[in-house]
């Protein structure tokens, strides 16, 4: 544990400049030496409910109850604006006093509330119970509940828990406890199962189909997504099963699957023409394709890719970026824009590093390249103007302000909510980051 | 354990941000987990601020509960002070918090820090934003309002008053506070403190000084002007001046206690807004069906706006904050109608589909449920969203107001001689359906969702697959025939869902199993009475 829960002193709390490698939390592989400022105060993130956003969209059959406060359900209607034009497959079931002073039986009141949803949404075919902070703290069993539940509504309904509590999971983690929870489900591939392949993360339907077509060229298969767009579409794991990951913050998900004896295969993560490449060139070299083949299939969406990242390399070549904490896609997009596009990344900040699985990424990053992981807000701010970067990427509680004050800046949650992955998107990707210089290039104003 | 999918309000303490947010040179530590945080976008987002809230967040996490989270809250609080600076700090709970039971106003005391320090009691489980906006500004109020203060002798210059109530992300309390001020000072007042928004906590100190109170917000601002009352004898105005009538009873209400001569001050034209509606252009509104809907204030005033200076009828008032229902009730009772008290949206959204208004007027849920029912919709209350937050000077109170109230009620309907128009010539091309107000842009269904998708969600979120209305269905025991539907097509779409519920509703009571061309002018006969 670094910096604990620090003693009231005259000195804010000391950030820590570990010269130890990056804590792998459990994983066997230390990563490469690499100073790591880790950092306890005030963080400025959104909590794994977040995540709700866009797995309610990608697993088309599936409600998200969060077992949550009024706080809850406001942090989802104000990230995810009111989207309620469609009647959106989540919402909160919020804890009252009642609950609280035990005048109610919260486990009753569960029940209640999924029978009723059930009754008029006959169309879900899974049910997330998602923990929050308050049903934490009050110690919920939701996974119980989720039995109970589960006994009663299937085979119609299947109920699944996790939490998305800001006291355990920042952003993305949230969709890392959803993924491990549908672990939980997938049936036992027997052992003398042909070689699969798993393909770990959310993507956009876009991505998904493009890399299905890619391995298929490649001749790799069977491959499965996690998760898949129909919440109870789930593959058999097993000894023979290898996880490729799309996304860097799976940290849990790809413990679970390890522990039923699936293999995770070591890439670069898919952004860019450099990292979509390498990644897929790591998961043929697990099926044992032919290098030949691969360089004929990977080849022309690869100069396609780089053909159509010209422009905004042109746009960001030698500027610099600051990254503040976000959604852990930090370290890999900044190697992305440092390899592929020339930016200078002068702080890669990430809530959380884990080293084991981003060792290829953190490894391709400029030596002089700062990396923190945790956060306190306004230590990191200070060091943010002192750098005065070309260009933040920031929360959106602290974009306006640090537009306000001269800097440039990017919605990290565009990152999140983007098709960025792949060949086709690397372009998209490197768009995101040129337009706001571009936009203050224009303005007159 | 109630579900809801969306909330008209947020918990308490994001309404004493709201305050905090509003007042300049006060600081908010608060006990709450990282994901809390959010509330900073719905500031420097929504209403566009270039400046972050003045809050900080001990965002605590799970590894610390066991150890020692109050250890964690008093480094926070000491950080800030020696960070910001500030003339005086409020310190509270978020709901989590509330839940550990460290008592963050005891350990803020015990920090010794020399500036006033406010502890906020604000119940996560029980209370909601406005109570939590209202409650911090009477404790702020308490705590620091001098109590000696009396104002000075009156003879030889102007009366001074307090305008109570605006804060952060207010609908519209910019520009009021503006107006409000100016038609003030037309009156012979000056304007000592605007709070909240825009008071330092050392103002707060002066507010017995000034002569009396206007309360502009009573969700916000009536418990601090109940207790000045009390404090300072200071009276109050408790008339917000939205709409033309209600603008000039609070200009009598001030005169009333200036002695300043109000009929006098009201003999000129102040507004166009009547003379507006006077005009023969604006008949084509008489009788509009409207549904009125949001905080109780605004829509009380709202109601009144639509019903005497329009000329509308009321079909529907509701209100989401309970805590001043009463006042709704009576309000809705004067136009024979039964207030809508609720905060679950989803009963909204059946009442507006039961009552097919060809009005709504509302906040930003309301706006979502009309563009769904395809209703024309204005917004005219909290909670709105970034669209509501204009550029331009657009007050909804005072003369301005009533002007700017006007545009906003007249512009989402079909003008009057289109309207002739699209019933004479129900299937000319370019009048169909999907064609909509002529002046306002096309709604398809499609580009309709595309708006909807908030832009912090680029592209995440492909609405098509929820769209379907979920309206209490139609009567689905009754069949319409073949020629009877093709009749009821012919009817302009802003008046068909009313035209359709109304023959089923008329075959139903009637015993009809199928409707055809007779049933439907019969009903039509039937309800023109
Ligand atoms: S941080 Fe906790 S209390 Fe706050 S919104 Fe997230 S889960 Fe709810
Ligand atoms: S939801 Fe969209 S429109 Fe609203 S504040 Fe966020 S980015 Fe702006």
């Amino acid at each position: 544990m670094e910096v604990a829960a620090a003693p009231l002193s005259l000195e804010s709390q000391a950030g820590s400049v570990a010269e130890a490698p990056a804590r792998d939390d459990g994983c066997a592989v230390a990563p490469a030496a690499r100073p790591v400022l880790r950092e306890r105060g005030q963080r400025e993130v959104f909590c794994g409910l977040t995540g709700i956003i866009w797995l309610h969209r990608k697993i088309q059959d599936a409600f998200f109850i969060i077992v949550g406060s009024r706080t809850c359900a406001h942090l989802m209607q104000s990230a995810a604006g009111v989207m309620a034009f469609a009647e959106p497959r989540f919402a909160t079931a919020i804890i009252e006093d009642r609950d609280l002073a035990g005048l109610a039986d919260a486990n009753d009141e569960l029940d209640k509330v999924v029978d009723r949803l059930l009754a008029r949404r006959p169309d879900v075919k899974a049910v997330f119970l998602v923990g929050s902070c308050p049903s934490e703290v009050i110690k919920l069993d939701l996974s119980r509940a989720a039995q109970r539940l589960s006994a009663r509504h299937m085979p119609n309904v299947r109920v699944l828990a996790y939490s998305g509590s800001g006291i355990e999971t920042t952003f993305t983690q949230g969709e890392d406890a959803c993924l491990t929870a549908l672990v939980r489900d997938m049936p036992v591939a027997p052992a003398d199962a042909p070689p699969s392949l798993l393909v770990l993360g959310a993507l956009p339907d876009v991505v998904e189909d493009q890399f299905k077509r890619t391995f298929d060229a490649l001749g790799i298969g069977p491959v499965a997504f996690l998760p898949a767009r129909r919440a109870r579409d789930l593959p058999a794991v097993g000894p023979n099963t290898r996880l490729l990951l799309a996304q860097p913050f799976l940290a849990d998900t790809v413990r679970a699957l390890e522990d039923r004896g699936a293999t995770r295969i070591d890439a670069l993560f898919p952004f860019g023409a450099e990292g979509t490449s390498a990644w897929f060139e790591a998961a043929a070299a697990e099926f044992g394709i032919a290098p030949a083949h691969v360089e004929t299939v990977l080849a022309p969406g690869r100069d396609r890719a780089r053909r159509a990242l010209e422009p905004a390399r042109r746009q960001l070549e030698g500027k610099s970026i600051f990254f503040f904490p976000d959604s852990q896609l930090e370290p890999p997009l900044a190697r992305f824009l440092s390899r592929e596009l020339g930016m200078r990344p002068i702080e890669v900040g990430t809530p959380y590093l884990h080293g084991t699985h981003l060792a290829r990424d953190l490894a391709l990053l400029p030596a002089e390249t700062r990396l923190s992981e945790g956060q306190d807000v306004e230590r990191q701010l200070d060091r943010c103007r002192a750098a005065a970067p070309d260009l933040v990427v920031c929360g959106l509680g602290l974009a306006n302000p640090l537009e306000a004050e001269g800097l440039t800046t990017k919605w990290a949650i565009e990152l999140v909510f983007s098709p960025i992955h792949g060949f086709e998107q690397a372009a998209d990707l490197a768009g995101l980051f040129a337009r706001p210089l571009a936009r203050r290039g224009l303005l007159k104003v | 354990m109630q579900l809801a999918m969306w909330t008209y309000e947020g918990p308490p303490h994001v309404g004493a941000l709201r305050v905090a947010t509003g007042m300049r040179g006060l600081h908010y530590v608060l006990h709450a987990p990282q994901g809390d945080t959010y509330a900073d976008l719905l500031f420097t987002m929504i209403e566009r601020r270039n400046a972050r809230p003045p809050v900080t967040y001990t965002t605590f996490q799970a590894r610390d509960l066991g150890g020692d989270t109050a250890g964690l809250f008093k480094q926070a609080a000491h950080d800030a002070y020696a960070r910001f600076k500030p003339e005086a700090i409020i310190v509270g709970a978020s709901c989590t918090a509330e839940l550990l039971q460290d008592d963050p106003g005891g350990l803020a005391r015990a920090l010794d820090l020399p500036v006033p320090v406010i502890p906020l009691d604000l119940p996560s489980y029980q209370k909601k934003e406005s109570w939590g906006a209202s409650e911090t500004f009477l404790a702020l109020v308490r705590a620091l309002a001098d109590r000696s203060l009396t104002p000075p002798p009156r003879e030889g210059r102007r009366l001074t008053c307090n305008l109570l109530g605006p804060t952060a992300l207010g609908f519209r309390h910019r520009d009021d506070v503006a107006e409000i001020t100016r038609l003030l000072s037309e009156l012979g007042v000056d304007v000592a403190i605007t709070a909240p928004m825009g008071a330092s906590p050392r103002d707060l100190v002066r507010l017995g000084a000034a002569d009396f109170n206007v309360v502009l917000y009573p969700e916000t601002g009536e418990a601090a002007a109940r207790w000045l009352e009390k404090t300072f004898s200071q009276p109050a105005v408790r008339i917000p001046p939205i709409g033309h009538g209600a603008t000039c009873d609070f200009v009598r209400a001030v005169a009333a206690i200036t002695g300043a001569d109000a009929d006098a001050f009201l003999a000129g034209p102040r507004a166009r807004l009547p003379w507006y509606s006077r005009s023969v252009d604006s008949t084509y509104l008489t009788g509009k069906r409207v549904f009125v809907y949001g905080d109780a204030t605004h829509a009380i005033a709202m109601a009144r706006v639509a019903v005497e200076e329009l000329g509308f009828e009321l079909v529907g008032l509701g209100a989401y904050n309970r805590e001043f229902a009463r006042e709704v009730r009576v309000a809705a009772e004067r136009y024979g109608l039964t207030a809508l008290i609720t905060d679950d949206h989803m009963d909204v959204e059946a009442a507006i589909a039961e009552l097919q208004p060809e009005l709504v007027l509302g906040t930003q849920m309301e706006r979502h449920i009309a563009k769904r029912l395809r209703i024309p919709c204005a917004v005219i209350s909290a909670p709105v969203h970034v669209q509501d937050f204009p550029a331009r000077y657009s007050p909804v109170m005072g003369f301005e107001g009533a002007n700017v109230l006007f545009d906003t009620l007249v512009h989402p309907l079909v003008m009057g001689l289109e309207e002739h128009l699209l019933a004479m010539f129900r299937d000319d091309f370019e009048f169909h359906d999907g064609a909509g107000p002529s002046h306002l842009a096309a709604l398809t269904p499609s580009t309709a969702a595309h708006a909807a998708a908030p832009a912090h969600t680029p592209d995440a979120a492909p609405v098509a697959d929820d769209a379907a209305p979920h309206a209490p269905p139609a009567n689905d025991a009754i069949v319409w025939t073949a020629p009877a539907e093709k009749e009821l097509a012919k009817i302009p779409f802003f008046v068909r869902g009313k035209a359709r519920r109304n023959t089923e509703r008329y075959a139903a009571e009637r015993g009809l199993a199928s409707i055809d061309v007779e049933t439907l002018y019969d009903a039509k006969a039937h309800f023109a009475r």
